[in-house]
C-alpha cells in the first residue's frame, strides 16, 4: 500500500510537471507555415492553434478544390461532362454557323455553350475533368472554403451567353441548315432532271 | 431596520462575489486547459475571449426550463436550489480580513463542514428526481464519494483545530500571524509571535499539518467533485451525471455551485492551514513587513490570492490527472487518506500534550 501510494504521488508529480511545461510553453505560438517548408517539423513546442478565418495555411498547388472554367477557352467538346463520374457537369451545345474564334492555345471554336453548369454540391473533387480537357480551360483553384446560404448557389454557371443570344444562334443555325437543305434539294432536283 | 439592511447587503455581496468568481474561473479554467493542451482556448468573444463566459451565461439564462415527464417535479426543481444554497451558506463563516467576517460564530469550522455535506443531499435529489439511470448512477456515486471523503477531510481539519484550540475561524486566523493573542512557535520551538509571516502559519507551527493539508486538499477535490474524482459527472461514462437533465438557469446554478464550492474549500483550507488573511512576509528587524502588510485590504488581498492560487492548482490537477475508478477512489480514501488523517490527529494530540 505504501509503495503504491508513493508510486501514485511520483507519477502524479511527473504528470503535473509535464502539464506545467506545456503551460509555460504556451507563451509562444507555432508559426503558421506551409507543410512544404523545410523547418515545418522543427516546430515542436508552443500553441498549435491556427485561428482559421484570420490565419490560413497555404495549400498545395496541385490540391483539388473548387472548379473554375475559363469559358473563352472552351471548345465545348463535352469531354468533361462525359468523364465526370457523378454527372455534375451539364453542357448544352449549339453549333456555330462557322468557326467563330480561337482559344488561347489555338484550337478553333465551332460550338457555342449556352449552358455550362457545374454542380459543386455533387462534385467529388476527383479532378478527372481537368485532365481530359484539351484546352485546359477547366481547372481546380486553391479556393476551398465555400459556404452558401442555399444549396442551389453551389450550382456554378459558367456560360456567358444570354438567352436571347442563344435563341438567335439557334435560329441562325436553323436558317443555315434550312438553306443547306434547300441547296441540297435543288442540286438533287438538278440531278434528277 | 439598518440591521436587516446590512444582512441583505452582506448576502448580496457574497452572491455577487460567487457569480463574478464563477465567471472568471470558468474563463480561467478554459484558458488553463487550453494552454496545457497547446491550444488557445476562447479567442473570439472580446479581446482574448474574455467575454466568453458572460456570453455563455446570457445563453443559459435565455434557455427553456425542461422538466422530464417522468421526473419527480418537486425534487427536480428543488435540487439546484439546495445544491447552491448549501455552498452559498458555507461562505458565511469564512473570515476575509481582520474584523471582516460575514457572520462571526464560535463554531465556524464545524458549521462549514456541516453545511457543505448538505450538498450531497441536493445532488441525490437531482439524480433521483431526474428519473434517469445515468443521473441516478452519478448521484449515488457522488453521495458515496462525498460521505467517504468527509472522514479524512474532517480528521485533517480536526488536527488543525487541535493545534489552534478553537473552532472560531477568525480566531484561528488571528493566531497565525503578528496579531496573535496566543504564543505561536515555529515548528513548536522558536517563538515567532513578533516575526509573523509565513513562519507563523499553522502548517509551519506544526509540520505534520503539511501532511494534513495534503490530505485535506485531496479530500476537498473529491468533495467538490473535481477531476480526478469527478465520477459523479464522468462525461465519458454517465453523459453528465446527476445534472444530465438540467437546462437553462437550473443548470447554471449547479455549475455556479461547483465553482463556488471550489473556492469555498480552497478558502477554508487556506484559513485553517495556510494563514488565511495573514501575510506571508515576516518581520525583518527594522523592516516590519508583516505589520505593514496586515490590515483590512491586505487581508482581503492575501486570502484572495492564496485561495485563487489553490483554485489554480485544482484546475491544473484537473487537466493533468485522469479520472480514478470507483474502487480506486474508495481504496484511496479508506486505505490511505483515513489512516494518515488519523495519524495526523494523534500527532496533533501529542504535539499539544508534549509541547505546551
Amino acid at each position: 500500500m505504501i509503495k503504491a501510494t508513493l508510486n501514485g504521488l511520483k507519477t502524479a508529480f511527473k504528470g503535473l510537471t509535464l502539464t506545467m511545461r506545456h503551460v509555460l510553453g504556451a507563451r509562444k505560438s507555432r508559426k503558421v507555415i506551409a507543410i512544404k517548408t523545410d523547418d515545418y517539423f522543427e516546430q515542436q513546442n508552443g500553441i498549435v492553434t491556427v485561428q482559421y478565418p484570420h490565419q490560413k495555411m497555404s495549400v498545395p498547388e496541385v490540391g483539388r478544390y473548387q472548379l473554375d472554367v475559363a469559358i473563352d477557352d472552351c471548345i465545348v467538346c463535352d469531354l468533361c461532362a462525359k468523364i465526370c463520374p457523378v454527372n455534375c457537369i451539364e453542357i448544352d451545345v449549339i453549333k456555330a454557323t462557322s468557326a467563330y474564334g480561337k482559344t488561347s492555345d489555338g484550337s478553333v471554336k465551332r460550338l457555342y455553350a449556352p449552358k455550362f453548369d457545374i454542380d459543386m454540391a455533387k462534385c467529388m473533387y476527383c479532378g478527372l475533368c481537368t485532365t481530359v480537357c484539351p484546352t485546359e480551360c477547366i481547372v481546380m483553384t486553391p479556393e476551398y472554403d465555400k459556404s452558401v446560404t442555399h444549396i442551389s448557389d453551389l450550382n456554378y454557371k459558367f456560360a456567358t451567353m444570354t438567352e436571347e443570344e442563344a435563341t438567335f444562334k439557334r435560329s441562325e443555325l436553323a436558317q443555315q441548315q434550312a438553306e443547306k437543305e434547300a441547296a441540297k434539294l435543288a442540286s438533287l432536283n438538278k440531278l434528277t432532271d | 431596520m439598518n440591521f436587516y439592511l446590512l444582512y441583505f447587503l452582506v448576502a448580496a455581496t457574497i452572491f455577487g462575489f460567487i457569480a463574478v468568481f464563477s465567471l472568471f474561473s470558468v474563463y480561467a479554467e478554459r484558458k488553463i486547459s487550453a494552454f496545457i493542451q497547446d491550444r488557445l482556448g476562447p479567442m473570439e468573444t472580446g479581446k482574448f475571449g474574455w467575454l466568453q463566459t458572460a456570453a455563455d451565461i446570457l445563453k443559459l439564462i435565455q434557455k427553456e426550463y425542461i422538466v422530464p415527464t417522468a421526473a419527480d417535479k418537486a425534487l427536480f426543481t428543488l435540487a439546484p436550489i439546495i445544491i447552491f444554497v448549501s455552498v452559498y451558506l458555507g461562505f458565511v463563516a469564512l473570515p476575509w480580513a481582520p474584523g471582516l467576517v460575514p457572520a462571526s460564530m464560535n463554531i465556524g469550522a464545524f458549521y462549514i463542514f456541516a453545511i457543505i455535506s448538505v450538498e450531497a443531499l441536493g445532488i441525490l435529489m437531482a439524480g433521483w428526481g431526474s428519473n434517469n439511470k445515468y443521473s441516478l448512477l452519478g448521484a449515488v456515486r457522488s453521495v458515496a464519494q462525498m460521505v467517504s471523503y468527509e472522514i479524512p477531510a474532517g480528521f485533517a481539519v480536526i488536527s488543525a483545530v487541535m493545534i489552534a484550540q478553537t473552532l472560531d475561524l477568525q480566531l484561528i486566523n488571528i493566531n497565525q500571524g503578528v496579531l496573535a493573542t496566543n504564543e505561536i512557535k515555529f515548528l513548536g520551538f522558536i517563538d515567532v509571535k513578533q516575526i509573523g509571516g509565513i513562519l507563523a502559519w499553522n502548517v509551519f507551527q506544526a509540520p505534520h499539518l503539511l501532511i494534513a493539508y495534503g490530505i485535506y486538499f485531496i479530500a476537498s477535490l473529491a468533495e467538490c467533485n473535481r477531476a480526478p474524482f469527478d465520477l459523479p459527472e464522468a462525461e465519458s461514462e454517465l453523459i453528465g451525471g446527476f445534472h444530465t437533465e438540467y437546462t437553462g438557469l437550473r443548470f447554471a446554478f449547479i455549475f455556479l455551485a461547483e465553482y463556488a464550492m471550489m473556492f469555498l474549500v480552497a478558502m477554508f483550507g487556506v484559513t485553517l492551514f495556510l494563514g488565511g488573511w495573514n501575510t506571508p512576509l515576516p518581520n525583518f528587524g527594522a523592516f516590519k513587513l508583516a505589520e505593514y502588510t496586515t490590515g483590512m485590504y491586505w487581508g482581503i488581498f492575501w486570502v484572495m490570492g492564496k485561495s485563487l492560487l489553490v483554485v489554480a492548482v485544482q484546475m491544473w490537477i484537473r487537466w493533468t490527472l485522469p479520472r480514478v475508478r470507483v474502487d480506486q477512489l474508495m481504496a484511496l480514501c479508506w486505505k490511505v487518506l483515513t489512516p494518515l488523517a488519523f495519524a495526523c490527529l494523534v500527532a496533533s494530540g501529542l504535539w499539544r500534550l508534549l509541547l505546551f
